[in-house]
């Protein structure tokens, strides 16, 4: 009945938001951000250590939500460790393009290895009403690097 | 209307219903169309598109302003959906009833008229735990900008309102306005109103109902059940959007203040003051929704003609017929088990969020929401913050569906083991 949705639920995805890596409370964590989607009530907090030196040393977080959303953050929080803060914002962009046309023009280019890591993912763009699942933990993300911001907050809207 | 719809032993006749929604006829994702999202907004018949239709083709103009034929013609049509509307709820009479945009503006206009008009700083409103938003933050931003309390009655494990608790709520006599559901868009459970009016009124408050859900499900006579207002909206009863009731006591909608201010809603207008008409005029400001008002109507007369005995045992069977379907399926959580349920409930399945559930369930061609239908703080209560699928019955809800609905889910629950 359900066949053509292994394209959407592949087992990496089922097996990541089965048993999300990376989740946990991150102590000593010197970045820390909330990602609301209200429409849904998926919800995550962010923990991320930058090096001095901007390198991404570590990431993990803590929530709740659907099989998309937890395995995004699962696989987001693998990807992006030992990546430079620039490097984990062009992989977020690039995600959020992976996420809504299912393709990644330039991929490519940078970052090739990592994006293939995501590319489970794509299948969420024939789902536009699931599209805000798999963007949550990244725009939580770009939330927690975005530079003196007082609260750190995003929200899927 | 047609005779058609005379309820049999068999109960509706609901394949000859199905074809006064052409809708429902179509397939989503190569499947048959399930929709069981009536809760949230559910088909109109063509009998509802045709009366528009009819209305902007041959009778359409501005109302209570036009000494010409079609403006009579208009106001008249307009007119007599009020006294329709008045019909449908038992109401005395049809200046008793208000048209707003939607149930959400017709609580909005009891919070900002009654609230700030009536109430005074110290007195309370008590609203219970299962309540829509629409029946909570209206209240909240009165409390904040007036010092009226809110309270919050409990509900019980069952799903149904605390009367203990209510009763203790209103004991010291500070509540003004008891506002709290006629029936739960959630658990479907229907609320003893006549009860909940009677304690209200003993304990000196007035009482609003949002009869958004039960309006649909149950028949409703708010002098029967001794309501106060009665709020309900057009287009989860068949209708349009963009219409909805406000029913209230000549009494009381004499003593509120005007919501919003305009043209229709005065007497008299110089720069110095303005007098307000009388009620209904002083409540709609500015040109009223016209078409929509005669697309109510000839919903509401759709559903009269059914007749909501009839319709009403559908439902109960329907609703019968999927507790015990759905008691089968490993690891399916139906929340709440009220006495007095309509068709409308929600799930959980042990194994799927409710986002992942219905995303499998749109590709079986079936229709439901999930999240936590604007009622948060119930899901809370019950300690399902991430939410729930709900599944709502209409009339052209068929036994069929709800099998349909039960099979795929027990499918679901292997497609995530």
């Amino acid at each position: 009945m359900f066949d053509d949705l292994r394209d959407l639920y592949q087992e990496v995805i089922l097996d990541h938001g089965r048993k999300p890596r990376n989740f946990r409370r991150l102590e000593g964590a010197n970045r820390v951000a909330r990602g609301d989607n209200p429409l849904c009530g998926d919800r995550m907090e962010l923990f991320v250590n930058v090096t001095p030196e901007g390198r991404i040393a570590e990431a993990a977080f803590q929530g709740r939500g659907c099989a998309i959303s937890m395995a995004s953050a699962s696989l987001m929080t693998e990807t992006v460790q030992g990546k430079t803060q620039a490097e984990a914002t062009e992989l977020a962009g690039k995600f959020r393009e992976l996420a809504m046309s299912g393709v990644c023009p330039d991929c490519g280019a940078s970052l090739a290895d990592e994006m293939e890591r995501l590319q489970p993912l794509a299948g969420v763009h024939e789902f536009p009403s699931r599209v805000k699942c798999a963007t949550l933990a990244w725009h939580t993300l770009n939330a927690a690097l975005a530079d003196g911001a007082e609260e750190r907050k995003a929200t899927s809207e | 209307m047609d005779g058609h719809f005379a309820a049999s032993d068999a109960g509706l006749d609901v394949a000859r219903i199905r074809e006064d929604f052409p809708i429902l006829a179509q397939t989503v994702r190569g499947k048959p169309l399930v929709f069981l999202d009536s809760a949230a907004s559910a088909q109109k018949p063509r009998q509802v598109v045709s009366a528009m239709v009819r209305c902007m083709e041959t009778a359409y103009a501005n109302v209570h302003r036009g000494p010409y034929y079609l403006s009579e013609q208009a106001t008249d049509a307009y007119e007599a959906a009020r006294a329709a509307v008045a019909r449908f709820l038992g109401a005395g009479d049809a200046r008793e009833v208000v048209f707003t945009r939607n149930a959400t503006e017709s609580i909005n206009l009891v919070a900002h008229s009654y609230g700030r008009g009536v109430l005074r700083p110290g007195q309370a409103v008590l609203v219970s735990e299962m309540e829509h938003h629409a029946n909570i933050v209206p209240w909240q931003m009165l409390r904040d900008e007036r010092g009226v309390e809110l309270r919050v009655c409990r509900v019980t494990e069952a799903g149904e309102i605390d009367l203990e608790d209510l009763s203790a709520k209103l004991a010291d006599g500070k509540v003004g306005l008891v506002a709290v559901t006629h029936m739960s868009n959630v658990l479907g459970t229907v609320t003893p109103a006549e009860r909940i009016a009677a304690l209200a009124h003993e304990a000196g408050a007035k009482v609003l109902f949002d009869g958004s859900q039960a309006a649909v499900h149950r028949r409703v006579d708010v002098q029967a059940i001794g309501a106060d207002f009665y709020v309900f909206t057009g287009h989860k009863l068949y209708g349009p959007t963009g219409i909805g009731v406000l029913w209230a006591r000549a009494e009381l909608l004499d003593r509120m203040p005007p919501f919003l201010g305009g043209g229709e809603m005065i007497s008299s207008v110089t720069f110095e003051r303005s007098e307000w008409a009388p009620a209904p005029a002083k409540f709609e400001a500015g040109t009223p929704p016209i078409v929509e008002a005669v697309g109510l109507r000839a919903a509401v007369d759709y559903v009269s003609a059914i007749g909501m005995p009839a319709a009403e045992a559908h439902e109960r069977r329907l609703v019968d017929h999927a507790m015990r379907r759905l008691s089968d399926v490993e690891g399916l959580t139906v929340l709440g088990r009220a006495q007095d349920r309509g068709g409308v409930f929600s799930f959980a399945l042990d194994n799927a969020h409710p986002h992942d559930l219905s995303t499998l369930l749109d590709r079986a061609g079936i229709a439901v929401r999930a999240g936590r239908h604007c009622a948060e703080p119930l899901h809370a209560r019950f300690g399902l913050e991430g939410g729930t699928c709900r599944a709502s019955f209409g009339l052209y809800t068929t036994v069929d569906e709800v099998d349909t609905l039960a099979e795929a889910l027990a499918k679901a629950r292997e497609f995530f083991n």
